[in-house]
């Protein structure tokens, strides 16, 4: 097997030089080169491993929701540089980068949708806008994700993807983990379900906040999940991490997410959780709440 | 004073001088030479003017610095002078005891509260023990159970905070860090009794937070709460753990600051020189500070007050809609 494997790389790494652009992919994982066209049909899974790249919260939407249905909310809020941060880069220059290479307007997308005709609210990170991270926009954005679903009485979905707190906003950044806790209470008290999905990777103050708070939590195969990341315990403990720590196997084992779905699977699964927590009557307001919208 | 100063900050240093010379005079005046007990006025009243120039254009970083003063007084000091009848109740009732954080039934003007905090130790053997400052789930989890018993029996709650942050280790995710303290910010929105918090000394990030949601949020004048310390701060964003000053200086982590953002209600006043000059002070101020906020939020009916609490939260950031 590994003297097959070992030939494989050696070929494709060759062929690799004349591959126009964009057209194969080398999985990230067992260096396996896939059809970029298939493995986006494959829900950019790779084939060989299993092994789940990262996507951009549109293509989420696609898989979780049904087509057509999704809609946007609080599209015109966006970030500000209150405490005139600058590190390497300005934080004002950071975010007006950010918002160029991504399309988005922050690291988090926020909106009704149906799944299997079910409404829901949704909200979807995206790790590349400034690695996920929460400050005062995408902790707002959240809490009114919640806010939204309490008024609607939909069931919330977040998708998690972020390095933590935004460091440019400090100390703002860090009371959003308390303002979107705080609305998920309220959400719970209405005894309206709430999902969190994991994503690699979701660690820090995202994942000290909302995306544990989940009523199921599911998390994709192989997601870095944790509090500090990886570097920072390597260096205070001062000894190489186990296998596989921090990832959604270990998240499992140890008995802190309920259960790992690979994307394929992710819409069907939410469909049935949904189905558990919501009764007739709740159906019911929803239809009439859909009315109204 | 309630302690020998032993340890001294570089900008304590002309203070320290000055209190040095004093005592000197002081053994010398045993025959009351009115020349040598003029000179100890002088000097004292130079030392006061030092104190005051000094203390009142502190720099964000020597705060910083201040806050992790090895005299600083801790949670089981400020217990000790601003609580009677106190007892420490230990556990988690899940996996152990987290000496990093102090929790238990007390005594404030003879109301019974609920006291949790962050503890730090004084000696090697006991910062070793209460792995300094650092918590793990489990102290978080100690600290809700009897954040819960506080509201089953009405009684309110006060918070002190004190932490570099919440432990990195292997240990401490394996049992749940993030959702140790994820639970704590959802269950602290809506306990049913008041809380007060008081950073009495560092406010690291989530570790701090994971016991900070409350009505009313205090910081002491020598302290600092941020989203990261500042040597984390600096060692991502800059690249180099030794620009913390930078840091610290960029991320506005003083109380002023905190105010100014409207992230804190109100900065608690600390006896010149700071607390660890002299702890009997420093309580005594945190003690009427404390007592006076219980009686105004004791008087909000109690669902008034959740509403507020989760509100006040709520409006926490800066943005803009077009």
């Amino acid at each position: 097997m590994a003297w097959f494997k070992r030939v494989k790389t050696g070929f494709t790494g060759q062929d690799k030089k004349n591959l126009p652009d964009g057209l194969w992919i080398k999985c990230q994982n067992c260096t396996e080169v896939l059809y970029k066209k298939e493995l986006e049909n494959n829900y950019s899974v790779c084939s060989n491993c299993g092994f789940h790249f990262r996507i951009p919260w549109n293509v989420y939407i696609d898989i979780i929701c049904d087509p057509q249905s999704f809609y946007e909310t609080e599209v015109s809020i966006q970030s500000v540089d209150p405490l005139k941060f600058k590190d390497s880069e300005r934080y004002a220059d950071r975010i007006k980068k950010a918002i160029s290479t991504t399309g988005m307007s922050e690291a988090v997308k926020t909106g009704t949708g149906n799944i299997n005709g079910l409404s829901v609210v949704l909200a979807v990170m995206d790790f590349r806008f400034i690695g996920g991270s929460m400050g005062s926009v995408v902790g707002e954005k959240i809490a009114r994700a919640a806010e939204l679903a309490l008024r609607r009485r939909f069931p919330l979905i977040i998708v998690s993807a972020s390095g933590g707190a935004r460091m440019q906003e400090a100390a703002y950044s860090l009371m959003q983990m308390a303002k979107t806790s705080a609305r998920l209470a309220l959400l719970a008290d209405a005894k309206l379900p709430f999902i969190s999905i994991l994503t690699h990777p979701t660690t820090g103050g995202v994942t000290a906040s909302f995306a544990m708070l989940g009523d199921v939590i599911l998390a994709e195969p192989n997601a870095l999940i944790g509090f500090a990341g990886p570097r920072v315990i390597k260096q205070t403990i001062g000894q190489d991490l186990p296998d596989g720590f921090q990832r959604s196997e270990f998240l499992l084992e140890h008995g802190f997410i309920d259960a790992i779905v690979t994307r394929k699977e992710l819409k069907q699964n939410l469909y049935h959780i949904l189905t558990f927590f919501i009764d007739e009557k709740i159906d019911e307001t929803q239809s009439i709440a859909k009315k109204l919208l | 004073m309630a302690n020998p100063q032993k340890h001294v900050l570089d900008f304590e240093k002309p203070i320290i001088e000055i209190e040095k010379r004093i005592a000197e005079l002081r053994q010398l005046s045993i025959n009351e030479d009115l020349e040598i007990h003029r000179e100890i006025e002088r000097l004292e009243a130079k030392a006061q003017k030092l104190r005051k120039d000094i203390y009142t254009k502190l720099s964000r970083w020597q705060r910083v610095l201040l806050s992790r003063h090895p005299q600083r007084p801790y949670t089981l000091d400020f217990v000790e002078r601003m609580l009677t009848d106190f007892i420490e109740l230990h556990g988690d009732r899940n996996f152990r005891d987290d000496p990093a954080v102090v929790t238990g039934l007390g005594k404030l003007d003879g109301r019974p509260i609920a006291l949790i905090g962050h503890q730090k130790g004084r000696d090697m053997k006991e910062k070793i023990r209460r792995n300094f400052g650092y918590p793990h789930p489990e102290g978080y989890r100690k600290a809700l159970r009897v954040m819960k018993l506080a509201e089953k029996f009405n009684r309110p709650i006060i918070s002190l905070v004190d932490t570099p942050g919440a432990y990195p280790g292997i240990g401490s995710e394996e049992r749940g860090q993030a959702e140790a303290i994820a639970k704590n910010l959802f269950e602290m929105s809506h306990i049913q009794v008041p809380i007060i918090v008081v950073i009495i000394g560092e406010g690291g990030s989530g570790g701090a937070l994971g016991i900070g949601v409350g009505d009313t949020i205090m910081m002491m004048e020598n302290t600092w709460y941020s989203v990261i310390s500042p040597e984390g701060c600096a060692s991502i964003l800059f690249h180099d753990a030794t620009k913390a000053e930078i840091a610290a200086e960029a991320m506005k982590v003083t109380p002023t600051d905190l105010l100014e953002m409207g992230l804190v209600d109100r900065i608690v006043e600390e006896p010149i020189g700071g607390a660890h000059a002299d702890y009997d002070r420093a309580a005594a101020i945190l003690k009427k500070a404390i007592s006076t906020e219980l009686v105004r939020l004791l008087e909000i009916p109690r669902q008034k007050l959740i509403g507020q609490r989760i509100e006040k939260f709520g409006a926490m950031g800066v943005w803009k809609e077009n």
